[in-house]
């Protein structure tokens, strides 16, 4: 994702380097500034830091204060949830960067936190396609379904206060988004239907699940999975949701073939989940694929409307064309075309 | 009546001013909006160009399907009530054939580039030889 300097708003940099003070002491600097971009509600910075004999990089993940997403089932759980469920994943064998504070009120910089910079790759297009990370994508769909085994069996106790979402609110809530929108689309409405037919079989145990765990939004090292980055709709769900959403075809970036996340197969992830102690309901997987594609075709369309609502850019406006990838990905699913 | 260049070729040509002229020249963010920008184009000038014949093969399909006719949002919104309604779904004649033909004319404007459509669309043009 491209880089862009930080903007003119010096109020903001002199905050973060009152941010960084505090935190690591009156004589350490902010050096270089750097705006990540990729975050679809939240921003995140690339943040150098010199003091005596210290050289550090960080990231600073915050929430603009004025986006204001309309979304009934896909809710943030809030930037301190996000740090503190990283911090509880890493004992847990999750690899994660680590968190090093969480902004307060004194910071004036709104919510937050700051962690670690990790070195790797994150644009989806390139770790499914480039040779330099061949050896990399070797075991990393295994590797991914055995990240996901972990969050899924972290005890509940441990965890922070999230919003509990069972799959039929979850599926009236999305139909509910869908109506808002207003615009019908019959291969939606046959989603619908079949989700409302087969939503009786899954199996009711809820537990941690990460929400937008897929290609994208984890770190590739060449030594493979890295970090599991883009905890801030993670809830409490169904542990299939998670599974699900990684094989749509949409994080397939091009290798068609390849469901799990465009780097290996349904097999290989599976195995990894089972390996670290999880089960897999592989109906329930396409259960929560299909809602997956339904899900992020209401997304693109919904980033559109905050196109039409004042979000003026030529990338909000594109996106709303992304919708219709969902519907071939749908039909793929419920009226295969070939045996498989 | 406009002279020659036609709409199609003025978007062509725009766009292609964006990818091969200008965008070598940018960086960053700018340069990634400039390559949205040309696909913008791209959409618009596919629309113009396909629609016409898409919507009307849309309709024709829509009119049996519903044994009715009328203006195309009205048909597509209908048929979206009747499948909500469970009076059209898997097992009608034509509502699947329908449904792949609609989705296969939408990428072909929205995005002829994305894997699957490519896939797809090559086995219906070509039956016989299966996957591309």
């Amino acid at each position: 994702m491209p880089a862009e300097p930080c903007p003119s708003t010096t109020d903001f940099a002199a905050l973060v380097a009152r941010m960084v003070r505090r935190h690591l002491g009156a004589q350490c600097a902010v050096t270089r500034q750097t705006r990540l971009s990729g975050g679809a509600s939240q921003e995140s910075w690339a943040i150098e830091v010199r003091g005596p004999g210290v050289v550090e990089k960080l990231v600073l993940r915050r929430v603009p204060a004025v986006v204001e997403r309309r979304r009934e089932v896909k809710r943030p759980a809030g930037s301190a949830n996000e740090a503190r469920l990283m911090q509880i994943m890493k004992p847990r064998g999750v690899p994660v960067p680590t968190v090093r504070w969480i902004l307060d009120a004194q910071d004036g910089l709104g919510e937050g936190f700051v962690m670690d910079w990790m070195d790797g790759e994150t644009i989806g297009r390139k770790i499914v396609r480039d040779a330099a990370y061949a050896r990399a994508r070797e075991n990393l769909a295994f590797d991914c379904g055995a990240a996901l085994a972990r969050i899924h069996l972290t005890p509940r106790d441990e965890l922070p206060a999230l919003r509990e979402t069972h799959p039929q609110e979850y599926l009236d809530g999305t139909f509910r988004e869908y109506e808002r929108q207003g615009h019908r689309r019959p291969v939606f409405e046959m989603a619908f239907q079949w989700l409302r037919q087969h939503i009786g079989r899954l199996d009711p145990a809820l537990c941690l699940v990460h929400g937008d765990f897929r290609t994208g939004n984890y770190i590739l090292g060449q030594d493979g999975l890295r970090g599991v980055l883009d905890w801030e709709i993670a809830h409490i769900g169904h542990p299939m949701e998670d599974l699900g959403w990684f094989c749509i075809g949409s994080w397939r970036f091009g290798q068609v073939d390849l469901p799990a996340g465009g780097v290996g197969s349904r097999e290989a992830l599976f195995a990894g989940y089972e390996s670290a102690g999880g089960r897999v309901d592989a109906q329930a997987v396409r259960f929560w694929q299909v809602m997956g594609s339904l899900t992020w075709g209401l997304d693109c369309v919904e980033f559109a409307r905050e196109f039409q609502r004042g979000d003026r850019t030529v990338e909000r406006a594109a996106i709303g064309r992304r919708a219709s990838e969902n519907e071939i990905d749908l039909l793929r699913l419920l009226n295969p075309r070939e045996p498989r | 009546m406009h002279p020659p260049p036609s709409r199609l070729e003025l978007l062509e040509i725009v766009a292609e001013f964006l990818r091969k002229d200008l965008l070598p020249k940018l960086e960053g963010a700018t340069a990634f909006h400039t390559l949205v920008a040309a696909n913008v184009l791209d959409i618009v000038r596919r629309e113009l160009a396909l629609t016409p014949d898409a919507e009307a093969a849309e309709r024709q399909r829509l009119e049996r399907l519903l044994d009715t006719t009328g203006p195309l949002e009205t048909l597509n919104d209908a048929l979206c009530l009747a499948i909500r309604e469970g009076r059209i779904g898997p097992d009608t004649p034509g509502l699947w054939d329908h449904l792949w033909a609609t989705t296969l004319d939408t990428l072909a404007v929205d995005q002829p580039g994305y894997a699957a459509y490519r896939l797809e669309a090559a086995r219906t043009i070509n039956p016989q030889e299966g996957s591309a």
